[in-house]
């Protein structure tokens, strides 16, 4: 069950450029997992290679534990919805979904009843008759795939299905899909930059960069435990601190009796410039003297006009507000604190009711917890272009988190 | 209302150049030569005065019928070669580099470079029993050294096809140049094999132009006679080549004239034939622009 869908070492070359770099990668059955990263980064072509339209360098690609590496597209048990639809222009909605069936040579009674079972699903059952371009767009979109899954793939394959709908239309075929993944019960490869979208849908999520993945878990894991400055960039908003690891904390444990004091190595000292010491959860045992950056979160920050009292694991800086944009829901602001302007996001349950709402020039006071923040590698060079920096202006509009938060 | 007829009005003025000039070349001479067919001829090779049937008791030659069924069966077979060669080179064509294709395209049109009547008369150096062709075919043992390459209707075939491919793969590949490639990716994906992708996806994809293919070989076809009297022979005459004969050795108009509307509706029911199922494929467009 585990390894109902394998890479094994996969690698694919375009002259110089690595576009899939040895990836190994399972999914289990059923499961609905995105590959999600920047254009570029070789999602789309580990797609094409389950999909076999590309031809692997090295590794292979299991499915069902039978390897399917060097079969022809047209032999393989998967099916793809495409980015642009592919909906064939001279046929109509029904004969579009029958295509598949049609090809496989299945009786016509049975072609009949599949092909009126997919467009119940679909709910065009009063559009068969009509061509492609007679069609909007979020009906091709379900028209592409009532035409895969009427093949019963055992994976299903999305190229950024989406990309082509405006917004409005994009939220509901996302819930779309998601009802329909559930009623089908198939594997879900699902492929996009979108983070929103793959946050939402996914079971599992692998983060892709330059051929490689960056890491592989639930939208849950990689959103709050973000295992490198790229995908903490690039999944949501986020705070980066450019930092020096210093040394561990103590753990202060109360032994029958005696205070003992050892050395908590979950914990380290972190030195940022014009910043008071930091305390900060250590998971990935950086040593100390390491050059890191500390990622935290926007609504991670607690922001309050008196000073916070002082417990263990609590970090705590003085700043001042620049920018307040209120959002209905959340309020966001942008405090300075030395060289940083920090993005806070507070959610407020009763704005008007509250103590006075916190306005631009105030003196206020951040606090988060230790294990909230998250000492990574810094990114390299590429990395960086790929991400925007943090926002100078106020309404600035690249923020790669928007969709998450 | 008064918009509307202005617009209408405006409309005409600028199709009336195109109608008077269809009319007056097109239209009047085609009338003439069917009504030319019902004068009697004069023994200078004229038209006489007054109507006669002469011409259609004429026309009733035994050979003829044999002629004309010779000439639609090499133009049909001619154009059949021409669009079957013509699909695989064009959906190369259409799949090819920029730089490759802009270098194919070349060397379709590169024989207009050359008049037609020299590169057909190449063709009879080419299949002459001295010819080079000839002499490699005996050599290979592909051909008994008595075998006759020239005078015959696969001569003709084959020149006819080598004259109109051009015309075949320039609109084949117009259409295959706009066509969607991933919709191939899609046929695959959904089970096909190449060939039923090419067949079930791409062949209605470019239909349009396989149509006007068709007609641009098909009807230039049926009028050849250049083809026939060079490489031909007896054998393997066309109406053209009796058209020609009539008019300049028979001198007789009237009865060229009558060959000529026989052709004339040989092309023209084709024609009325696709346009008639244009016009029943016509309601499903106007659905169309509901639908939208």
């Amino acid at each position: 069950m585990s390894d109902f869908l394998q890479f094994e070492d996969v690698s694919k070359h375009y002259g110089a450029v690595k576009a899939v770099d040895h990836v190994s990668l399972s999914v289990k059955q059923g499961e609905f997992f995105s590959l999600l990263g920047p254009s570029g980064c070789g999602k789309t072509t580990l797609l094409r290679i389950l999909a076999g339209f590309e031809q692997p360098d090295t590794g292979r690609v299991l499915l069902g534990g039978e390897d399917v590496t060097d079969l022809p597209p047209y032999e393989r048990k998967v099916n793809t919805i495409f980015q642009s639809y592919a909906l064939f222009p001279h046929l109509s909605v029904w004969d579009n979904i029958a295509f598949g069936l049609k090809v496989a040579k299945r009786p016509k009674k049975e072609i009949q009843s599949e092909v009126e079972a997919m467009l119940a699903l679909i709910q065009m059952e009063d559009q068969a008759w009509k061509k492609p371009d007679q069609i909007s767009g979020g009906q091709k979109q379900r028209v592409a795939i009532a035409r895969a899954l009427v093949n019963k793939p055992r994976v299903l394959l999305l190229d950024e299905p989406l990309a082509a709908l405006d917004l409005k239309l994009r939220q509901r075929m996302l819930i779309e899909l998601d009802l329909i993944h559930d009623e089908v019960g198939i594997t879900f490869l699902y492929v996009t930059h979108d983070q929103g979208e793959a946050m939402s849908l996914s079971d599992r999520i692998a983060v892709m960069q330059a051929g490689k993945i960056e890491q592989l878990g639930t939208p849950a894991e990689i959103y709050e435990a973000p295992r490198s400055s790229f995908v903490a960039a690039f999944i949501g908003d986020t705070n980066f601190f450019d930092g020096v690891v210093a040394e561990p904390l103590e753990k202060h444990t109360v032994l029958d009796g005696f205070l003992s004091v050892a050395v908590d190595r979950d914990y380290s000292r972190l030195k940022i410039e014009d910043f008071p010491d930091l305390e900060c959860f250590n998971d990935k045992q950086i040593r100390q003297g390491e050059h890191v950056f500390l990622s935290i979160r926007p609504e991670k920050f607690r922001i309050s006009r008196e000073k916070p009292e002082g417990r263990p694991h609590l970090n705590i800086l003085e700043g001042g507000v620049e920018d307040v944009i209120y959002l209905g829901s959340q309020t966001k602001y942008w405090v300075r604190v030395g060289d940083y302007r920090i993005s806070v996001i507070r959610q407020h349950s009763r704005y008007l009711l509250d103590e006075k709402p916190i306005r631009w020039n105030e003196r206020v006071w951040l606090s988060w917890h230790a294990d909230d923040g998250f000492m990574l590698e810094k990114y390299s060079e590429q990395d960086e272009a790929l991400l925007q920096p943090p926002p100078e202006e106020v309404g600035e509009t690249s923020e790669p988190g928007a969709g998450a938060s | 209302m008064k918009a509307g007829a202005r617009t209408r009005l405006a409309e005409w003025l600028v199709t009336l150049p195109s109608f008077v000039w269809l009319g007056v070349l097109f239209l009047v001479p085609t009338v003439l030569v069917f009504a030319i067919t019902f004068k009697p001829a004069t023994p200078f090779g004229g038209i006489g005065e007054g109507w006669t049937l002469d011409t259609l008791r004429t026309l009733g030659n035994p050979n003829y019928p044999a002629i004309l069924w010779r000439t639609i069966r090499l133009s049909m077979l001619a154009t059949g070669g021409c669009i079957l060669l013509a699909t695989p080179m064009a959906y190369y064509m259409a799949r090819a580099g920029a730089a490759w294709r802009r270098w194919l395209l070349l060397l379709v049109v590169l024989p207009f470079w050359t008049s037609s009547l020299v590169r057909i008369f190449a063709w009879k150096v080419l299949l002459h029993p001295e010819g080079m062709l000839k002499q490699a075919l005996v050599w290979l043992g592909l051909a008994g050294p008595d075998a006759m390459l020239l005078y015959n209707e696969n001569a003709v075939l084959l020149v006819m096809v080598y004259t109109e491919l051009p015309f075949a793969i320039l609109p084949i590949y117009a259409a295959a140049e706009k066509f969607d490639f991933r919709l191939i990716e899609a046929a695959k994906d959904l089970g096909a094999s190449s060939f039923r992708a090419f067949r079930s996806v791409f062949l209605p994809g470019i239909r349009v132009g396989l149509l006007t293919a068709f007609l641009m070989v098909f009807i230039p076809s049926l009028g050849s006679y250049v083809i026939p009297d060079i490489v031909g022979g007896p054998t393997s005459e066309m109406v053209g080549n009796k058209i020609a004969q009539r008019t300049f050795v028979d001198r007789n108009l009237p009865h060229a004239a009558g060959l000529s509307a026989i052709l004339a509706v040989a092309v023209l029911a084709p024609l009325l034939a696709i346009a008639s199922l244009r016009r029943r494929e016509s309601p499903r467009d106007a659905l169309r622009e509901e639908g939208v």
